[in-house]
C-alpha cells in the first residue's frame, strides 16, 4: 500500500453480500467493492480492460471476478485479466476495522493506463 | 513440514502430463525427481512422423524444455535409465549408481518396439521407429543411401515410409496381412489408401514375409539368437503381425522411452543410432544391403525400419517384483499392486489393456494426478480410441469395432472415383465403430456418438452425410468436407470465430507454442469457439491438421467444468440421493477442486437445486449470472433492458399506454418489438430497474423473463376468432399455456409457439416446444431453435384436446428441466437422449406423462412469484443502489 491514504469510510461489511460486490460512485468513474466467499475485501475500477464491462455485475469465484459481458476473468488482487487476456483494472486500498469498509481512491500504480 | 518425495522413471509424455496436471491440483505436495533415459527433455513423440518428413524441426517439439524442470524445483535426469527400484527402503537406482528416495514413485516407462528375430536384424541400417534418435538415423541414411525398406504396414510403418519418400528415398513397405492398416481398416478402405500411396511413389510387398535381412558382403550374417539360419522360421513367423501384446500398432511414433527394453530375442539395441551399431573388431563392419523373403527372392535395402508392433517395458517394474500381464497391472486409480507406486502410458496394463495413442495416456495421467495430489476421487475406466493417419494429403479415421460382425449392421458409402468411402457400423442403433477415408471431417462426432452410446434411430437416414446434414442446434456444429477443404486452404489471416475474432494463424499459432492437445485447450488460450461453438467443427480441423491427428477428439467423460471430476448427470444424481440442499455442501460432497466453484459450475448447481428441491431450497443470487440477479438483460454499456410480459403477445391500449409512460418517465432512448412478439425497453440504468418495475407491476405487468434460463414466451398467430384458415383458438390456447408455464427455471432458454394452422405464421416448428393446430386437434413439436444453427422439430404426438396439450406442455417442461444439462437447449438434448426416449416417458407412459406434469406444476407454486414486484416494493435493494458516493 502506498502512503498518502485518504481513507473513505464506505458502509459495513454486512452491505456487501458474499461472493458479491456493490458500487461506490466517484467523480472519477465507479468503483467496483469486492467481497469473496472467505471475506477478503477488493476494489477495482468498475471497467472490465475488455470492453470496459461493469465487473461488479459479475460472478465472484476463487480470487477472481467472471465479466458479464464476455466472461474475461479478472484477478481481484491486481486486477490483471486472466491469461489468455491480457489487460489490467486499476485496483484500489480497502481497509476492514470493526466491520466497517473504507477504501482510499489512491490508485495502485501497478496498472497504469487502466 | 518436509514434502513427501514423488520419483518419475520415464520422462515422457505419460508421465510428464501426470506432473503437469499433478503441479496444477497440488503444486507443493511433492519434491519430484524425474529420470529419462534419452538424453533429451520431454518431446512430443508423435511429431517424430512430421520432423521425419521435414514439416517440423526437432526443436519445435520440445514438450518441456529444461528451464520448465528447472524452474519448479524438478531434480531432472537425463540419459540415465533407472535398472533398480528397492520397494522396501523405497528408492530407485540408475546405470550409473545414482539413486532416489520415493514416497511415490510413477512408472511412465512406455514401451520398445518389436524387432523380428531373423538373421541381419541387429546390422548397422537397421533401425526401429520410437524416438528422436532413430529419426536422426532415418535423417542421416537419407543423405546418403537410396533404397529404404519398411517392414510393417501399419499406421507407424506408414508414416515412416512417407517421411523417408518425402526425403528421396526410394520406399518399400514389406507387410506380412494382405492389406495395408489391417488392424484400423477394412479392405475397400486399406485398398484406397495403397493406391494413393502408389500415388506417392511407395511400393508394396504384401503377403510377404521377412527371412533375412543381408551385409553388404552379401554373406549372410550368422543369425543373432535363432539356430538353424534362414531356414527356421518358426521363431518369427508367428510373431510378424501376432497382435503384439495386448497393444498392436499404434498410429503415432512409439512414445516413452523405455527404461528397461522389454526382453526382445534378437536385440536389446533397438534404438542405438547408426554409428554406435555394428563389429568394430579387425574389418569395416558390414552394412544392410538387401532383404530376402521366405519365398527367395531379395528386394535392396540400405535402410530397414521395423515398424512390426510395440510391447509395454515391464522389465524394471517385474525385476522389482510387481504384478506385470502384458503391462504393469493398474487398478482403476492407476495404481500398481504396490500401493506406493502409480504407473501410467503404454507400459500399464488397465484391465486388460495397454494403450498407445495420446489421449487414454492423458485421460490417465489426469487420474493419476487427482491420486498423487491426494483429492482420491477420480477414476480411470478406460478409453476408447480413435486412429488417424499422419500423413499428409491423406485423411483417414478409424474408431470402435470397424469390421462389424454377428448382430452389427453397416452403412457404407463408397465412391472409388472420387477416393472416398465411409463405413459406420451400428448395433441396436448405437454407433459402434466406423472408418473414414477421404473425408473424416465427421471423425469428432461420429466418435461422440460413439462414445455417449447415442440412439441414433431418428437420424439413421442422414447419418452417414454427417452432422451438418442433421441441421445440428448449436451444439457445436461440424463443416461439411468441402468446408474442411475450404479451411485448410485458406490464408492464416481468415477469421475462423467470429465471435471472438480468432484467425486461423492465431489458433495454429497457440497450438505450436504452448503445445496445445485438445479443443478445451484451444478454447481456453484463443477463446476460438469458446463462445457460441458454432466454429467447432473447424477449430478441431485445424487443431488436428496442426498437431498431426492425434490430438484427443474427445475425452472419455467430459466433467461439468475444471472445478470437478464429476459429469452434469453423476453430480444431479448426487443431489439427489444424498439429498444435498445447497452450493456448498455439494461442492463439499463432490470434492470441488476450487474453494467457490466457478462461473460455469455455480449457475449449473443452483438450477440442479432448485429443480431438485423446489420447495426448500433458497436460491443462491451470487451463484446467478447477472441477467437473472438483477432480472434484466445486460447491454454492452452495463445498462439493462427490460421485457414486460405480454401473454402470448395479446396486448391492449391500457398496456401499452402503461408502457408508453414508463418509457416518457424514465427517458427510455430505444424501444423495440421482439421476435418473441413483446416490447423491449432499451438503455435503463440499473438504479433505475426497480422503480420502472414498479411503475410496469402497477400497471398489472409482470417479468417477461426475457434475461433467463427459464420460460421465455408463447408466440402466437390470430387463430381461429379472426384468422379464416384457423382450426383452433391459438391465442387463447397460448394465453393459457404462458399463463401455465411463465416463471419457471430451465436449463436454458425456453420457447413455446403456438400457430393455429398448418401454415405456421407462429413458426411453432423452431421453438423448443410447438403447437400446431389442425382441425382435428393438436399437433406436438418439440426439440426445435431458431439461432446459430437452426432445428426444425421433431413431431412428439398429436392430441385432440386443450386439456391434453396442457398436461403434455408441462410433462415435456419437466422432463428437459429434470434431465437436460445446465446450458444445453432442448434441440442438443432431444438429440442426446434420443426421441424415443422422450415419447417412452411423456407419450407412450400415461402414469409418468402424469407424474412429471404435476412435478411441474408444483415446482410452479413457489417459481410463480414476480421478481419484478418484490423488487418494485424495495426487495434485494442492495442489488441496485450503489454503496456510497463520493463527490471527490
Amino acid at each position: 500500500m502506498t502512503h498518502n491514504e485518504n481513507w473513505l469510510e464506505i458502509g459495513p461489511l454486512s452491505d456487501i453480500p458474499r461472493q458479491g460486490a456493490r458500487v461506490i460512485k466517484t467523480a472519477r468513474g465507479d468503483i467496483a467493492l469486492f467481497r469473496t466467499v472467505d471475506d477478503a475485501l477488493f476494489a477495482l475500477a468498475d471497467r472490465c480492460p475488455h470492453k470496459g464491462g461493469p465487473l461488479s455485475q459479475g460472478i465472484v469465484h476463487g480470487g477472481k471476478v467472471a465479466c458479464p459481458l464476455h466472461d474475461w476473468k479478472i484477478h481481484l488482487e491486481t486486477g490483471l485479466a486472466a491469461a489468455p487476456d491480457v489487460g489490467c483494472a486499476a485496483s484500489y486500498p480497502v481497509r476492514l476495522r470493526e466491520g466497517m469498509v473504507s477504501i482510499s481512491l489512491t490508485r495502485d500504480e501497478a496498472c497504469a493506463h487502466a | 513440514m518436509t514434502r513427501m518425495k514423488l520419483v518419475l522413471v520415464g520422462n515422457g509424455m505419460a508421465g510428464m502430463r501426470t506432473l503437469e496436471e499433478l503441479l496444477k491440483a497440488a503444486p507443493d505436495l511433492y519434491d519430484i525427481t524425474v529420470f529419462g533415459d534419452e538424453p533429451h527433455p520431454n518431446y512430443n513423440r508423435i511429431m517424430l512422423s512430421p520432423v521425419l518428413a521435414g514439416e517440423q524441426a526437432l526443436d519445435q517439439i520440445i514438450l518441456n524444455p529444461r528451464d520448465w524442470y528447472a524452474q519448479r524445483g524438478i531434480t531432472l535426469h537425463t540419459g540415465k535409465r533407472v535398472v533398480k527400484i528397492e520397494r522396501k527402503q523405497r528408492f530407485v537406482e540408475a546405470e550409473d549408481g545414482s539413486r532416489a528416495e520415493y514416497d511415490r514413485l510413477l512408472l511412465a516407462t512406455g514401451s520398445s518396439p518389436f524387432i523380428l528375430p531373423i538373421p541381419g536384424a541387429d546390422l548397422p541400417g537397421v533401425v526401429s521407429f520410437r524416438d528422436i534418435a532413430d529419426v536422426d538415423a532415418m535423417i542421416a541414411a537419407s543423405g546418403r543411401y537410396r533404397h529404404a525398406v519398411v517392414i510393417g504396414g501399419g499406421l507407424l510403418g506408414l508414416e515412416a515410409a512417407n517421411g523417408l519418400a518425402l526425403r528421396g528415398m526410394d520406399v518399400s513397405v514389406v507387410h506380412l496381412g494382405g492389406h495395408l492398416l489391417d488392424r484400423q481398416l477394412d479392405e475397400p478402405a486399406s485398398l484406397l489408401l495403397q493406391r494413393s500411396l502408389e500415388d506417392k511413389g511407395l511400393k508394396f510387398f504384401l503377403k510377404k514375409q521377412t527371412a533375412e535381412l543381408l551385409p553388404t558382403t552379401g554373406i549372410p550374417p550368422t543369425p543373432p539368437l535363432i539356430k538353424g539360419g534362414i531356414d527356421s522360421p518358426p521363431r518369427s513367423k508367428g510373431e510378424i503381425d501376432a497382435p503384439l501384446p495386448s497393444n498392436g500398432e499404434t498410429d503415432s511414433p512409439p512414445r516413452s522411452k523405455g527404461e528397461i527394453d522389454a526382453p526382445l530375442p534378437s536385440n536389446g539395441e533397438t534404438d542405438s543410432p547408426l554409428s554406435q551399431r555394428g563389429g568394430g573388431g579387425d574389418f569395416p563392419s558390414p552394412r544392410v544391403a538387401a532383404l530376402r523373403f521366405n519365398d527367395g527372392s531379395e528386394i535392396p535395402a540400405d535402410l530397414v525400419v521395423m515398424a512390426v508392433g510395440i510391447r509395454p517395458n515391464t522389465r524394471l517394474a517385474e525385476s522389482a517384483g510387481l504384478h506385470c500381464n502384458r503391462g504393469v497391472v493398474v487398478d482403476d486409480t492407476m495404481q500398481t499392486y504396490d500401493p506406493r507406486i502409480y504407473a501410467v502410458g503404454e507400459c500399464v496394463s488397465h484391465r486388460g489393456i495397454a494403450y498407445g495413442l495420446v489421449a487414454p495416456l492423458f485421460d490417465q495421467a489426469k487420474v493419476c494426478a487427482n491420486h498423487l495430489a491426494e483429492h482420491g476421487v477420480a477414476r480411470y475406466q478406460g478409453s476408447m480410441t480413435s486412429t488417424k493417419l499422419k500423413v499428409t494429403g491423406i485423411d483417414l479415421f478409424s474408431a470402435g469395432q470397424f469390421l462389424g460382425g454377428e448382430d452389427h449392421e453397416e452403412i457404407v458409402f463408397q465412391d472409388a472415383g472420387r477416393g472416398a468411402y465411409k463405413k459406420l457400423v451400428l448395433k441396436d442403433n448405437r454407433l459402434v465403430g466406423g472408418v473414414l477415408y477421404g473425408d473424416t471431417l465427421d471423425g469428432a462426432w461420429y466418435f461422440e456418438l460413439m462414445r455417449d452410446g447415442t440412439n441414433v434411430a431418428d437420424f439413421r437416414d442422414k447419418l452417414l452425410f454427417g452432422r451438418h446434414h442433421l441441421g445440428d442446434s448449436g451444439a457445436g456444429g461440424g463443416a461439411g468436407g468441402d468446408e474442411k477443404l475450404r479451411v485448410m486452404s485458406l490464408p492464416d489471416t481468415a477469421e475462423i470465430c467470429g465471435c471472438n475474432g480468432v484467425c486461423k494463424g492465431d489458433i495454429i499459432r497457440a497450438v505450436r507454442e504452448k503445445k496445445l492437445f485438445t479443443l478445451d485447450e484451444v478454447r481456453a488460450h484463443t477463446k476460438a469457439s469458446g463462445s457460441c461453438g458454432s466454429c467447432t467443427g473447424l477449430v478441431e480441423t485445424i487443431l488436428a491438421a496442426t498437431v498431426g491427428g492425434d490430438y484427443s477428439v474427445a475425452p472419455s467423460k467430459k466433467p461439468l467444468c475444471g472445478c470437478t471430476e464429476y459429469t452434469h448427470d453423476e453430480i444431479r444424481g448426487a443431489i439427489r440421493e444424498n439429498r444435498l440442499k445447497t452450493v456448498p455442501e455439494t461442492m463439499r460432497f463432490m470434492d470441488w477442486n476450487t474453494p467457490d466453484g466457478c462461473a460455469k459450475c455455480r449457475p449449473a448447481l443452483n438450477y440442479y437445486l432448485l429443480c431438485a428441491w423446489p420447495d426448500e431450497y433458497v436460491d443462491d443470487a451470487q451463484s446467478r449470472y447477472i441477467n437473472e440477479r438483477a432480472h434484466g438483460n445486460i447491454q454492452k454499456d452495463g445498462s439493462f433492458s427490460v421485457v414486460p410480459r405480454m401473454w402470448g403477445g395479446l396486448t391492449n391500449p391500457k398496456e401499452l399506454r402503461a408502457i408508453a409512460d414508463v418509457a416518457e418517465k424514465f427517458q427510455v432512448p430505444e424501444m423495440k418489438v421482439t421476435g418473441g412478439q413483446r416490447i423491449d425497453l432499451f438503455g435503463i440504468k440499473k438504479e433505475d430497474l426497480p422503480a420502472v418495475w414498479k411503475d410496469l407491476s402497477d400497471a398489472g405487468f409482470v417479468s417477461g423473463h426475457a434475461y433467463g434460463k427459464a420460460l421465455r414466451t408463447v408466440k402466437t398467430c390470430v387463430g381461429a376468432k379472426w384468422c379464416r384458415f384457423g382450426t383452433q383458438d391459438s391465442t387463447g390456447l397460448g394465453v393459457k399455456l404462458e399463463q401455465m408455464t411463465w416463471g419457471s427455471w430451465m436449463p436454458h432458454k425456453y420457447k413455446l409457439a403456438v400457430s393455429g394452422c398448418p401454415r405456421n405464421c407462429a413458426e411453432a416448428t423452431i421453438k423448443d416446444f410447438g403447437i400446431v393446430c389442425v382441425d382435428s386437434g393438436y399437433e406436438l413439436h418439440v426439440g426445435g431453435n431458431g439461432g446459430i444453427k437452426v432445428r426444425i422439430t421433431d413431431l412428439l404426438t398429436k392430441v385432440e384436446t386443450e386439456e391434453q396439450v396442457m398436461q403434455y406442455t408441462a410433462a415435456f417442461a419437466q422432463l428437459y428441466r429434470e434431465e437436460g444439462h445446465y446450458l444445453e437447449r432442448t434441440a442438443p438434448w432431444v438429440e442426446r437422449v434420443g426421441l424415443a426416449h422422450i415419447k417412452a416417458k411423456v407419450v407412450e407412459d400415461a402414469v409418468y406423462r402424469a407424474l412429471l406434469a404435476e412435478r411441474f406444476l408444483a415446482s410452479q407454486k413457489t417459481a410463480q412469484v414476480d421478481p419484478w414486484k418484490e423488487r418494485g416494493q424495495g426487495g434485494q435493494r442492495h442489488e441496485f443502489t450503489p454503496m456510497a458516493v463520493i463527490a471527490a
